[in-house]
């Protein structure tokens, strides 16, 4: 237990020491800021147009709100997912080619140790980041527009999971590839399943069941891309009609609710892509 | 029960035999040399012997625990050929977290004595980035000596440093001996290994080639005896042979001024074991 403290305390000093934290902090609050102008401005033009569409009958303040709030859980979720990917791409294999991890693993701390500690460490921070940038947006959303998200506890959560997923599966990449291959690679996945996310907009907007079924599998072979979409049908769970209508087709879409046995396969997922990693990483020559 | 020891050790890497049954023993208190060209196998020995590499074949017990166990981890200390602190660290903090992760009890006063002993009691809050590399290679010598280890494994130890840092990290190995640690030191530098070792054991293509103390390992090359008529050289003489060869040139009439028993140098043995093994 104390190895597995002294490991964490490690990562998070090297954060602290290579600014990383106070980087992130500034860059995260101009993002905010940026944020709110953005709704701010979209409100004082849009909503009164919209509310001038008398035969619509929609609610401005919801359409805008809850598209504005999906845009920033997109980007809440890509600064948590970059984070994630920074800090576990080169754990293993990139930390042993510059003779950074064997004074570490000959130490009597366990292999094992090692890697949980890193992914607790990383996750943790990364799930902490998610929930405090979802929810100054949420707070930020419903404070300009008036309109308040059916969910914020479940939503946070599941962007947190979601990014913890990709720190477990850059783990798993970092135990076989470089660093810079493995963030490549985690990339490369994290953008396939947004993808996967579009196509299935498009297949529902064409009728395409091809279109539909490949978007399925692929959002539950990389399941941060269904906790996502998941987190995002949460927005608007209670709505209806053309307002849901028209919050789906936000620029950043992909809303799908794909209820509760996707936590119980995510945990499996999480569970298996840890196993994978720590065996891989207990074969692997240093 | 030997500090290490390794039996029909072996090590592939595809088609490549990196060690091929390998024996070796390292006693407590004692330092051995481990010597042969590159890609001979020292440093895959080294690093089977701390569980970073997983043996082909064959096995390496620390202490009477098999290598890799934390029980062996716990007894030994390890410097690598390339090695890397976090240059955020100071020297200090590099200590302290391995004595955090060795589980030492030292405290600050394990850390100044290591500092103090390797060279570097004045650059102790240096952060690493700051720091030459002969520097960092002292370091890494303290912090294998973090916790007391009762084996200490060093790939080339020496390799950055200039010829007094290479003196000081010698008497820093007569003195650990001479507390009972067991030592092996991987190096190329010969004279140093001469100079230190009470053993050398020899590698080439993941073999042991030759292995004992220099002076036994040591091929006989003659005798010579310095007159008032020059040099006279006896090439089939041994040194038992010496005081006889003096009395007959004595008897003689012949003053005699020196004598030298000629033996093969460790560069020599080397030379020969290794080049043998490459034909």
């Amino acid at each position: 237990m104390s190895g597995a403290v002294t490991i964490v305390a490690y990562a998070v000093q090297e954060a602290r020491r290579r600014r990383i934290f106070l980087i992130v902090l500034l860059l995260t609050l101009a993002f905010l800021a940026l944020y709110g102008l953005g709704v701010e401005q979209v409100m004082d033009v849009a909503e009164p147009e919209i509310a001038a569409e008398g035969p619509l009958d929609v609610d401005a303040e919801m359409v805008i709100g809850a598209t504005l709030l999906g845009l920033a859980m997109f980007a809440t979720f890509f600064l948590g997912t970059v984070l994630a990917i920074f800090f576990t791409l080169g754990v293993v294999r990139g930390d042993a080619e510059r003779g950074l991890l064997q004074p570490l693993v000959v130490r009597p701390v366990g292999r094992s140790t090692v890697l949980l500690s890193r992914f607790l460490g990383a996750a943790l921070f990364c799930a902490l980041y998610v929930v405090c940038v979802f929810g100054a947006a949420y707070a930020i959303t419903g404070w300009l527009t008036g309109w308040w998200p059916d969910r914020f506890v479940a939503p946070a959560l599941e962007l947190a999971a979601a990014v913890a997923l990709l720190a477990a599966l850059s783990l798993l990449g970092s135990v076989f590839l470089s660093a810079t291959a493995n963030g490549i690679a985690v990339f490369m996945v994290f953008g396939a399943g947004l993808m996967a996310g579009f196509l299935g907009q498009i297949g529902e907007a064409l009728g395409s069941e091809t279109l539909t079924e490949v978007a399925t599998v692929a959002s539950w072979a990389l399941p941060f891309e269904a906790l996502y979409q998941d987190a995002l049908a949460r927005l608007t769970i209670e709505s209806s009609g053309l307002e849901r209508f028209f919050v789906q087709l936000g620029p950043f879409g992909g809303a799908e609710a794909h209820g509760p046995e996707l936590f119980a396969w995510a945990g499996v997922y999480l569970i298996f892509v840890g196993a994978a990693a720590l065996a891989a990483f207990a074969r692997r020559d240093l | 029960m030997p500090a290490l020891a390794a039996r029909g050790l072996a090590k592939r890497y595809g088609a490549i035999e990196a060690l091929d049954g390998v024996e070796l023993e390292v006693e407590d208190g004692e330092l051995v040399g481990l010597l042969g060209p590159n890609g001979a196998g020292k440093s895959t020995l080294v690093k089977i012997a701390c569980g970073l590499v997983r043996p082909s074949a064959g096995s390496v017990d620390v202490c009477g625990s098999p290598a890799g166990s934390l029980a062996a981890r716990r007894r030994l200390g390890y410097l690598a050929e390339l090695f890397r602190f976090p240059g955020w660290y100071s020297a200090d903090e590099v200590l302290e977290l391995h004595q955090r992760l060795s589980g030492s009890r030292g405290g600050e006063g394990e850390r100044r004595e290591l500092l103090e002993l390797v060279g570097l009691a004045d650059a102790r809050d240096r952060r690493v980035e700051a720091m030459s590399k002969g520097m960092q290679q002292r370091l890494g010598i303290a912090q294998a000596l973090v916790g007391s280890p009762q084996l200490l494994l060093l790939d080339e130890p020496t390799s950055a440093l200039d010829p007094a840092g290479r003196r000081d990290v010698r008497r820093l190995l007569e003195e650990l001996r001479a507390r009972g640690v067991a030592v092996l030191l991987n190096s190329h530098l010969l004279s140093e290994v001469e100079l230190v070792c009470d053993r050398v054991v020899i590698l080439s293509r993941g073999r042991v080639v030759a292995a004992g103390r220099t002076a036994e390992l040591a091929a006989p090359r003659g005798v010579e005896i310095e007159t008032d008529g020059g040099v006279r050289s006896y090439p089939e003489a041994r040194r038992e042979d010496a005081p006889r060869l003096v009395a007959d040139l004595v008897r003689a009439g012949q003053p005699v001024y020196g004598v030298r028993v000629l033996t093969t140098t460790l560069e020599e043995l080397y030379l020969d074991v290794v080049e043998e093994r490459a034909t």
